[in-house]
């Protein structure tokens, strides 16, 4: 295995946490809409993400930065290329970070009831928009043979592309209602089963959709296993949290999510961004990444750098290990 | 095309905005980050309820504005791809190292941490939650540090080789890149200001309060705190400008010249105080200046020869062909200037205010005040004097809080403008730059979103500051008085309200 596979499969891992991470903390932001029956519910919600969503996001950072490093020209071209999307989820971002940070920095509640309606909509559309973007990257975009990407905004709304993203955003949204069922203490910890098993359902439907279209177009025998790894365990994530098995339920339905990105990956490779113009003008792992030099020292880095990310980042899930409920926030500011 | 909205000017222009306006949350961000963990510190080792009063005061503004300077950074990174693929294609190799090391060793760090100092009052021991704003801390300064090598790589690209084949630099010498002489002079320089940053932000505000007379111990300390970080912080970026400066020259003759609005190289080169000059005829109709001044700026020798704009240009066209090689003149003159005289102006009325309020006095014996007085300005025996020098002083103090915002903006605007037409200096001109499969539209929408998004944010969070400065340190509770012993809290009452909430 090259270095440049190496990467291929870092950048791969690093995707995965991002979405295992963001992934639950973009569900519990859409379910205060959905979940929450008042303001108080709301704001425990808001809370089992409060200490780990800044940590979370910052596996998107390192995955962009290290595409910047180990495939300048991936990244060149995707950035350039999906230029409206991004702009658009960096908006969502942006204004996502300042809602959960100033939401109870004022007491009036019109301030409060605007920052949640911004907590919602900015974790809605990136959990759809991610969805589309991938489901994008693996169909192949118009690339030119200058790595250039010359199809417009509208190429990037498709049928697959949509299905993509409604495929993240219901995994997204089920993985927060286990999240809350794990987190939370009380009556919103039930009704965050019931609806975490409805939510399940139409994940199932929409993913395996997706999952065999996928599959059928462009898979090959291991991409195959990492869809039956997907389907188990959203099956075995449902049947969980049917049998009121929370923790098992998150396990898996994390488990789910990082089985699809893994699947997405594996059938772009060698490919990074395939061109629907011509096989010619593929990006692959070979053509679009740095030299060898940097991807060696990039590796010492990520080696050394990486497991003591997850332990203090581990660390933190462990202090903040207790459920909370609607007693454990206090009232005034 | 009409020039004013070409793609490239519009994606210059956003990565100015964008820049700048990252720029202004960054070394408060840094500062503050440092000064929480020191009066943490001092809490957690005197138990003094003043320190964690101010602990908790400092600690919540610092919040307000890490939370701005974190959704900031997310745009600077991902500009690079969008705006910048031509860029982002030729450097990757090597600008792209450091931008992930800053990801995988400092982000991760800070926001981890900072989430754990949030929300861990209650949940961890005082001493292993002090220990995380230290961490923080640590994590601001690596982040800089990386992000800084990269910015250096641009101003003076050191270890790599062109690759002819792929038309790309590639990476040699990664140590070199994060050693190299631009590296370490640019990060000290721009820690040092970060420091006089927060140093006058920190006694601007106290004194708001002092001339109010409120919040007396808690603001007396952090006026003090205050001062001696600006005036160290105001020294030292005095003294790593200086140094920077020397490197400049060697390394970008260029902006040295433009700086000082020195058309014809002269020896012994003088410093311009003030100049106005014709760009197209390429010299200056009025001028005031110290002769010398700016030969010992380059060179620590007052009569040694600076070159000027004009024979750097037709240097600079002799190596890499026919063009105008010359930056915008007037904004690095004027930016450069405008960069000292902000910061040295807080600088000063630091050190002025530190002398003022020095505890050891010979002058005024009986102007002495206790700790929970406002502190007097002990330079005349008159009483009634030194009250009203006092409130002066204030005056001056809360005015120039946000001086230092205005140099840090000047110098960033300076260094990255000084350094046109090139984007990586002598190797990859802006104009090569830009992406060129982004549309003029494209570039627009997204810079009309981000400058109004900015703007109205802008007015939420300078609300928000205001706010919590005028409400002053909180009241201790019941918990704050009693932090947990063990990690994850005790479980005495499991129906507890959180120490903080969202």
């Amino acid at each position: 295995m090259e270095l440049h596979d190496v990467w291929f499969v870092l950048i791969a891992v690093l995707w995965i946490g991002y979405f295992f991470l963001e992934g639950f903390d973009f569900g519990i932001g859409i379910l205060t809409k959905l979940l929450a029956r008042d303001r108080p519910e709301k704001r425990v919600l808001i809370n089992t993400i409060g200490p780990v969503w800044d940590g979370n996001e910052v596996w998107l950072l390192t995955a962009g930065g290290a595409t910047f490093a180990a495939f300048p020209e991936w990244y060149a071209t995707l950035f350039s290329g999906f230029y409206l999307p991004l702009l658009v989820i960096l908006v969502c971002l942006i204004v996502r970070g300042v809602a959960f940070e100033y939401r109870a920095k004022r007491p009036e509640e019109k301030w409060q009831r605007n920052w949640e309606q911004a907590i919602f909509w900015t974790s809605l559309i990136p959990a759809f928009l991610w969805g589309v973007a991938f489901a994008n990257i693996v169909r192949g975009v118009k690339i030119d043979a200058h790595k250039e990407y010359v199809g417009t905004f509208w190429d990037l709304l498709n049928p697959f592309s949509i299905l993509g993203g409604l495929v993240t955003l219901a995994l997204f949204t089920f993985h927060g209602a286990v999240f809350a069922s794990l987190k939370t203490l009380g009556d919103i910890r039930e009704r965050a089963r019931v609806l975490a098993l409805k939510l399940g359902l139409v994940t199932a439907v929409l993913a395996l959709g997706f999952l065999v279209w996928t599959q059928a177009s462009r898979g090959d025998t291991k991409s195959l296993v990492a869809m039956a790894v997907a389907v188990l365990a959203l099956v075995g994530a449902i049947a969980a949290i049917k049998a009121g098995r929370e923790g098992w339920s998150f396990a898996l339905s994390g488990i789910t999510i990082a089985a699809a990105v893994a699947m997405l990956f594996l059938t772009l490779f060698p490919n990074v961004m395939p061109s629907s113009l011509n096989g010619a003008w593929n990006l692959t792992v070979s053509n679009a990444s740095s030299s060898p030099y940097t991807l060696k020292i990039m590796t010492w880095c990520a080696g050394l750098a990486t497991p003591l990310v997850l332990v203090y980042q581990g660390w933190t899930y462990w202090v903040f290990r207790k459920r909370i409920g609607t007693k454990n926030i206090a009232d005034a500011h | 095309m009409d020039l004013a909205l070409a793609p490239e000017t519009l994606a210059r222009w956003q990565f100015g905005i964008t820049t700048v306006y990252h720029f202004l949350f960054v070394p408060l961000t840094i500062s503050l980050a440092a000064l929480v963990a020191g009066l943490e510190t001092a809490w957690v080792r005197t138990g003094k309820d003043k320190y964690l009063k101010a602990t908790k005061f400092w600690g919540k503004l610092f919040l307000i504005n890490i939370a701005m300077g974190v959704v900031t950074g997310i745009v600077q990174e991902f500009q690079f791809g969008m705006n910048w693929s031509d860029y982002s294609r030729f450097v990757g190799d090597i600008f792209g190292a450091p931008l992930a090391f800053e990801a995988l060793i400092a982000f991760f760090f800070e926001s981890t941490f900072v989430g754990l100092w949030i929300f861990g009052w209650d949940k961890l021991p005082k001493k292993i939650h002090c220990a995380c704003i230290w961490m923080v801390s640590l994590g601001t300064i690596l982040s800089s540090y990386f992000i800084l090598a990269a910015n250096s790589w641009m101003q003076h690209p050191v270890g790599y080789r062109l690759n002819k084949a792929t038309g790309r630099a590639e990476l040699t010498d990664f140590w070199r890149v994060l050693t190299q002489d631009t590296t370490l002079v640019v990060v000290f320089h721009t820690l040092t200001a970060a420091f006089l940053t927060g140093g006058a932000f920190m006694v601007g505000v106290a004194a708001i309060h002092l001339r109010r007379k409120k919040h007396i111990p808690v603001m007396r300390t952090s006026l003090r705190l205050g001062l001696v970080t600006l005036v160290i912080g105001g020294l030292l970026t005095a003294v790593s400008g200086d140094s920077l400066g020397k490197v400049m020259f060697k390394q970008q003759p260029m902006k040295m010249a433009a700086a000082e609005a020195l058309w014809d190289g002269e020896k012994p080169a003088p410093f311009s105080i003030f100049a106005v000059g014709d760009v197209a005829k390429g010299h200056n109709d009025v001028e005031i200046s110290v002769p010398g001044v700016l030969s010992f700026l380059a060179d620590n020798n007052f009569s040694s020869y600076v070159p000027g704009i004009n024979d750097v240009n037709k240097a600079e066209q002799q190596k890499f062909g026919p063009g105008d090689y010359r930056p915008n003149i007037p904004v690095a003159f004027w930016g450069f200037r405008w960069m000292i005289g902000f910061g040295m102006t807080s600088f000063a009325i630091g050190l002025v205010g530190l002398w003022l309020t020095r505890k050891k006095f010979m002058l005024a014996p009986g102007m002495r005040t206790g700790e929970d007085e406002v502190p007097n300005l002990v330079l005349f025996k008159s009483t009634a004097l030194g009250t009203r020098l006092t409130k002066w002083y204030w005056f001056f103090a809360v005015w120039t809080l946000g001086f230092p915002l205005i140099a840090n903006s000047w110098g960033w605007i300076f260094t990255e403008m000084g350094r046109q037409p090139w984007v990586v200096y002598g190797v990859l001109r802006t104009q090569d730059a830009v992406s060129p499969s982004v549309s003029q539209g494209e570039v627009l929408t997204s810079m009309i979103v981000f400058t109004l998004l900015y703007a109205v944010l802008a007015v939420v969070e300078v609300k928000l500051l205001v706010k919590y400065v005028k409400a002053g340190p909180p009241e201790l509770s019941e918990a704050d008085l009693n932090p947990p012993t063990k990690i994850g809290g005790d479980d005495r009452d499991p129906d507890r309200p959180m120490a903080f909430s969202y």
